[in-house]
């Protein structure tokens, strides 16, 4: 599952409001961005095509490791001009369900869980407190929406809409939640 | 300029008409080129240690990746085994030590491949790199990297340190270099050769010191142990830590 919200600011306007950070890369692959979104947009622009070409050439569905390497290397490559990080996340017959982080360095790694973006600062607390493994999908909607609303509540420069997307073997589902709607906490 | 002495600069240093105008106060110049990062480590690992004992080296290294002060990434591996006599540390940006294991292993798998029974020495291993290190270096373009090689090969062990700007040699430590040297010395100055007892002994005891003194550290190591019989990877551990001090600390006057 993958969750992200949609604030993209230019120092203090905020440019947009409702901008979808959650990027399809292939059927059961969505890839997260942050950072400098123009530089992300261009990375993953440029990572659906060498993946869905791949995917053709190998007559399969890409894995989740295929597709965060070609990330990986977007952005190891370019690290002189690139400012930005990516979370992939999806799933494949192999290994089924899987999530890769590839930092502002261009490094790789698989997590059971992951956090990134600015936001991300202010909810390596909680993330660490609430995390469990194997929860149901319902526990981690639950997760996910609660850290989102966490870090938009405390981080400026993050807000508006909670977009989350549910990949599972079977297909995909979008769910989207607005600003009005997202869990209320301690907030004076 | 005006008379009273007072400047007017409401449009002096303004937008003009087809330039690139900076916002004051913006560290951008425009048209220095793109702005380059390959001069800033993103994701760090802190020190490597090695030591060598009588039959073999032993090199340690914690698991964490710091993104500046925030320990992020707190279960990756350091260590490498490149093959069954060598083994390697990285210290530095962790996305460079990726792009190096990759290569070395793919270095690796092509020696097996031509089949004639010879295999990477551990010098062999350090003088190649060293080599590539050094190179990166003189194109403005390093790889952000302190390592650390060990390894036992035709009966002689090897260890020696390689990083982003020269090689130089024995017990190598990055960051905490002068803070290891006088633990390390006191065990083995003076003697010909250490156990493997005292090595394991000596570095699990810089470890721990390591992650009570180093801020960038964490207390959870793996330990790489190569010897005639091969390479062991031992881990991840932890170290047991005393805090009983705390209690008797009481004010500062």
């Amino acid at each position: 599952m993958v969750g992200v919200e949609d604030l993209v600011h230019f120092r203090y306007y905020v440019s947009s409001k409702t901008i979808n950070k959650l990027i399809q890369v292939h059927d059961r692959i969505f890839c997260c961005i942050a950072g400098s979104l123009a530089d992300a947009q261009a990375v993953t622009k440029a990572a659906k095509f060498q993946i869905s070409f791949h995917s053709i050439q190998m007559e399969s569905p890409p894995l989740v490791k295929a597709a965060a390497s070609v990330l990986k290397e977007l952005c190891y490559n370019n690290k002189e001009e690139l400012q930005a990080g990516f979370i992939t996340a999806g799933w494949d017959r192999k290994k089924g369900p899987q999530v890769y982080t590839v930092a502002l360095g261009g490094m790789l790694l698989s997590q059971p869980f992951t956090i990134g973006g600015s936001g991300s600062t202010y909810i390596y607390g909680y993330a660490d407190a609430k995390y469990k493994p194997d929860m149901s999908k319902e526990e981690c909607l639950q997760f996910a929406t609660n850290a989102l609303a966490l870090a938009m509540g405390r981080d400026n420069v993050s807000g508006g809409v909670a977009h989350l997307v549910v990949i599972t073997e079977e297909g995909v589902e979008h769910i989207v939640i607005p600003g009005d709607k997202l869990p209320k906490f301690h907030d004076e | 300029m005006d008379p009273s002495g007072l400047k007017l600069n409401f449009w002096e240093n303004g937008p003009k008409p087809g330039q690139f105008y900076s916002f004051p106060g913006s560290s951008l110049t425009p048209g220095c080129g793109p702005i380059k990062h390959t001069l800033n480590p993103m994701v760090t690992g802190t020190s490597v240690l090695g030591v060598k004992f009588t039959g073999g080296v032993i090199i340690a290294a914690d698991m964490l990746g710091s993104y500046g002060s925030l320990a992020r990434f707190r279960n990756i591996s350091r260590l490498m085994k490149v093959n069954d006599s060598t083994i390697l540390g990285a210290s530095g940006d962790y996305a460079d030590y990726q792009y190096m294991k990759q290569i070395i292993e793919q270095m690796v798998i092509d020696e097996e491949l031509l089949g004639d029974g010879h295999s990477y020495s551990p010098k062999a291993i350090h003088s190649w790199l060293t080599r590539v290190m050094y190179n990166r270096r003189s194109k403005m373009n390093p790889l952000w990297n302190t390592v650390v090689i060990g390894g036992f090969y035709n009966d002689e062990r090897w260890l020696e340190f390689s990083n982003l700007a020269v090689c130089l040699g024995l017990f190598s430590v990055r960051l905490f270099f002068v803070s290891m040297q006088p633990l390390m010395r006191e065990v083995v100055e003076n003697k010909v050769e250490i156990t493997k007892d005292e090595a394991r002994a000596l570095i699990e005891r810089c470890l721990k010191v390591l992650y009570y003194r180093d801020a960038r550290s964490y207390n959870r190591h793996e330990i790489a142990i190569v010897t005639k019989e091969g390479v062991e990877i031992v881990g991840p551990m932890s170290c047991e830590t005393n805090w009983e001090i705390a209690h008797m600390v009481s004010g500062f006057e």
